[in-house]
């Protein structure tokens, strides 16, 4: 009975809370009836939002640190490793397929019967997702908001999502976070000029010979921070020799492959190369999500820290492991024990 | 018809060294004849050379070993495409005909899918390959009819159909982010990450298949026949015929494992080097095996040189090989006619 009595006066709090805080933006909602995408499109606020469908990876990552309620579920499964860094009852919900223009796992009347008020697509905003988005919305009804993933657009994606889902002030605070990130680091690497900067190679694969090109949103987080060697020509991932490796010979390798960074090492093929002769291959960290690549998405802001502090450890004297915490608490909405930090930090599976 | 194949072997050898010499001295890093003839010469004497580590590392860790491969699975592709050309006694075969390249590539882009590590991806490739064409023949060998080798042919084409849908079901579940790309450059094929360590699992299984395929050469002539005359000539058809699709198929199925799907060498080889030495099997399979290798490593040099990114060999193979087997194509028939 008393537990009972307990959980009653819990559950009617924050229906008290919820309610409150919805009468006082209930007007300014009422005002914005659309807002404008990431790609220009129109996209009419829906009344009420309860339920929404992730179009991808970034999407649900991206709402997860908003809304983490309103998620319908995940494009892919997590794993139980990956689980352990998300709330318990969201990051098992369960997989629900992904409608993007690399193929769509979700059918279409999946996604009607879980009653999506809003499908949220996060990444590539040119014309094939743009038609992709206005073709769902002629076929489902249901709006369709697709917003910029790149660093120079989270922030006012962030903005767009408050809105559409009446979240405003969470997602105001992320997109301070992602600004001043950004601006933090930028800032303090500014005084560098361009050629001065590490030469950077990021190195996937098991054997690390593909790599993103310039441009790629792959290396985005590199390519904010330092010279990526693949730069010089633009496009997306791609295969590379040893050989031309051994030409651009990078003062620091970036992977996110556990055993390319496992072996580099011992390979005599690359041992060579200025960043293994100095030791500075880093195994990117990836739990519950990626640090420096995939999925392109807001995990990749600690990524920035992360990176900025291998790269110029005199001007980013910040403790990671504050970062990190601070990080996946606002995030993720996960306070981590300091093992679980370590696990993180290792970049291990 | 009988001419001498000694000016058509002397063109195979001359086109098989200018490869090497090209595949050696051209690469991404500078490395020059001195240097390369300096690195070599050093190693065969067992002395240190005077060019600088980084040039030796090149040369021996990581241009080497891949112009090695490339002229193994060059030389591997063609001889499995000459003997399944007569095998079938069709021009228009390939090694890939009963399901080999099929079955690695589910094998390999399953691999890619369970992140294993290089070699394991490899060596579910190699297994992959072996299990579809073993899976095409049991089935083929099963249907009794009139005309074996059609009913193989045919059990090979659905089997490869139906192993090309389990690569699609494998690359649609994939991660888009990490792993489907993966899957995407093993099946356009590159040597790209070859190191010394690929050479032994690769040279085994070739030489192998080749050793058996060579001692085998004159039967093969037989084989060319319709199986009635094969019969009265004293060849059991049957047997024969097992033993030439396992070398072959051996001896793809460790190309492709290393390389990933090359297409083209295993289907246009066989016919330069029969425009060059006649359709004798004793003649034309080392010349096959020749022109083959040199034809991968002009190919294979272009790929890792011609621009910063690699040009996957799949690609490149089709580009250079669908005008060159269309000329082919109108000169023979001039030539016959």
């Amino acid at each position: 009975m008393t537990i009972d009595h307990k959980t009653h006066t819990r559950l009617d709090r924050r229906t008290v809370v919820a309610g409150l805080s919805a009468s006082m933006l209930l007007p300014r909602h009422a005002r914005a009836a659309s807002v404008t995408d990431g790609a220009g499109r129109t996209v009419a606020v829906p009344a009420r939002v309860e339920r929404v469908f992730p179009a991808g990876p970034p999407a649900a990552i991206m709402l997860y640190t908003v809304a983490p309620d309103l998620l319908l579920g995940w494009p892919r499964a997590n794993r139980p490793d990956e689980r352990e860094f998300l709330l318990p009852d969201v990051g098992g919900r369960p997989e629900v397929g992904r409608i993007t223009g690399r193929g769509n796992t979700a059918n279409l009347e999946v996604v009607l019967a879980l009653k999506p008020d809003l499908i949220l697509d996060i990444g590539s905003v040119n014309a094939t997702y743009v038609s992709l988005a206005d073709r769902v919305t002629e076929q489902t009804k249901i709006p369709y908001a697709l917003l910029d993933g790149r660093f120079d657009g989270i922030a006012a994606s962030y903005r767009t999502i408050g809105t559409l889902v009446g979240r405003p002030e969470p997602a105001e605070a992320l997109a301070r976070y992602t600004e001043e990130t950004i601006k933090t680091i930028t800032g303090r690497i500014a005084a560098i000029p361009r050629e001065r900067r590490p030469r950077v190679y990021y190195a996937r694969g098991p054997r690390g010979l593909e790599t993103g090109l310039g441009g790629s949103i792959n290396v985005e987080t590199i390519e904010l921070l330092a010279n990526n060697v693949a730069g010089g020509t633009s496009g997306g991932l791609s295969n590379v020799s040893i050989e031309q490796v051994l030409l651009w010979n990078p003062d620091v390798i970036i992977t996110i492959d556990l055993a390319f960074a496992a072996n580099v090492y011992n390979d005599a093929a690359w041992a060579p190369v200025a960043a293994v002769r100095a030791r500075r291959v880093h195994l990117s960290p990836k739990l519950p999500f990626g640090w420096v690549d995939f999925p392109p998405s807001v995990n990749r802001l600690i990524g920035l820290w992360w990176l900025a502090k291998i790269l110029y450890p005199e001007l980013f004297p910040e403790d990671l492991r504050t970062l990190t915490r601070d990080f996946y608490r606002q995030f993720y909405h996960v306070t981590l024990a300091d093992a679980q930090i370590d696990r993180v930090l290792a970049g291990r599976d | 018809m009988r001419r001498s194949a000694l000016p058509g072997f002397t063109i195979a050898l001359i086109v098989l060294v200018a490869g090497l010499v090209v595949a050696f001295t051209i690469g991404r890093y500078p490395v020059s004849l001195a240097e390369l003839l300096d690195v070599l010469w050093s190693r065969a004497l067992g002395r240190a050379p005077s060019a600088p580590a980084a040039v030796e590392n090149v040369v021996l860790l990581v241009r080497g070993p891949r112009v090695m491969a490339a002229l193994l699975v060059g030389s591997a592709l063609a001889v499995a495409g000459t003997a399944f050309q007569g095998l079938f006694r069709n021009p228009l075969v390939s090694p890939d005909i009963l399901g080999a390249s099929s079955g690695a590539a589910l094998g390999a882009v399953i691999g890619i899918f369970f992140s294993l590590g290089v070699f394991g991806i490899e060596l579910l490739a190699f297994a992959g390959g072996l299990a579809a064409v073993a899976a095409v023949y049991v089935i083929g060998s099963m249907l009794r009819s009139r005309d074996p080798i059609l009913v193989l042919v045919l059990a090979g084409v659905v089997i490869g159909a139906l192993l090309g849908a389990g690569v699609g079901l494998v690359k649609y579940l994939a991660d888009p982010y990490n792993q489907l790309p993966a899957m995407t450059f093993w099946l356009l094929g590159s040597l790209a990450a070859t190191s010394v360590s690929d050479l032994l699992p690769l040279l085994g299984p070739v030489a192998i298949g080749t050793v058996v395929l060579v001692a085998l050469r004159w039967r093969m002539n037989v084989m060319s026949l319709p199986d009635e005359e094969a019969r009265a000539l004293g060849v059991s058809t049957g047997p024969l015929r097992i033993a030439i699709v396992a070398a072959a198929t051996l001896v793809t199925s460790a190309s492709v494992a290393t390389s990933g799907i090359i297409g083209w060498i295993g289907l246009v080889v066989p016919h330069l080097a029969r425009a060059l030495v006649g359709p004798d099997f004793p003649k034309l399979l080392p010349a096959s095996a020749l022109l083959g290798g040199g034809f991968l490593l002009f190919i294979d040099t272009l790929a890792r040189t011609a621009a910063p990114v690699e040009i996957p060999l799949g690609i490149l193979t089709a580009v250079i090989g669908t005008p060159f087997f269309i000329w082919l194509l109108a000169d023979m028939q001039r030539s016959w006619s």
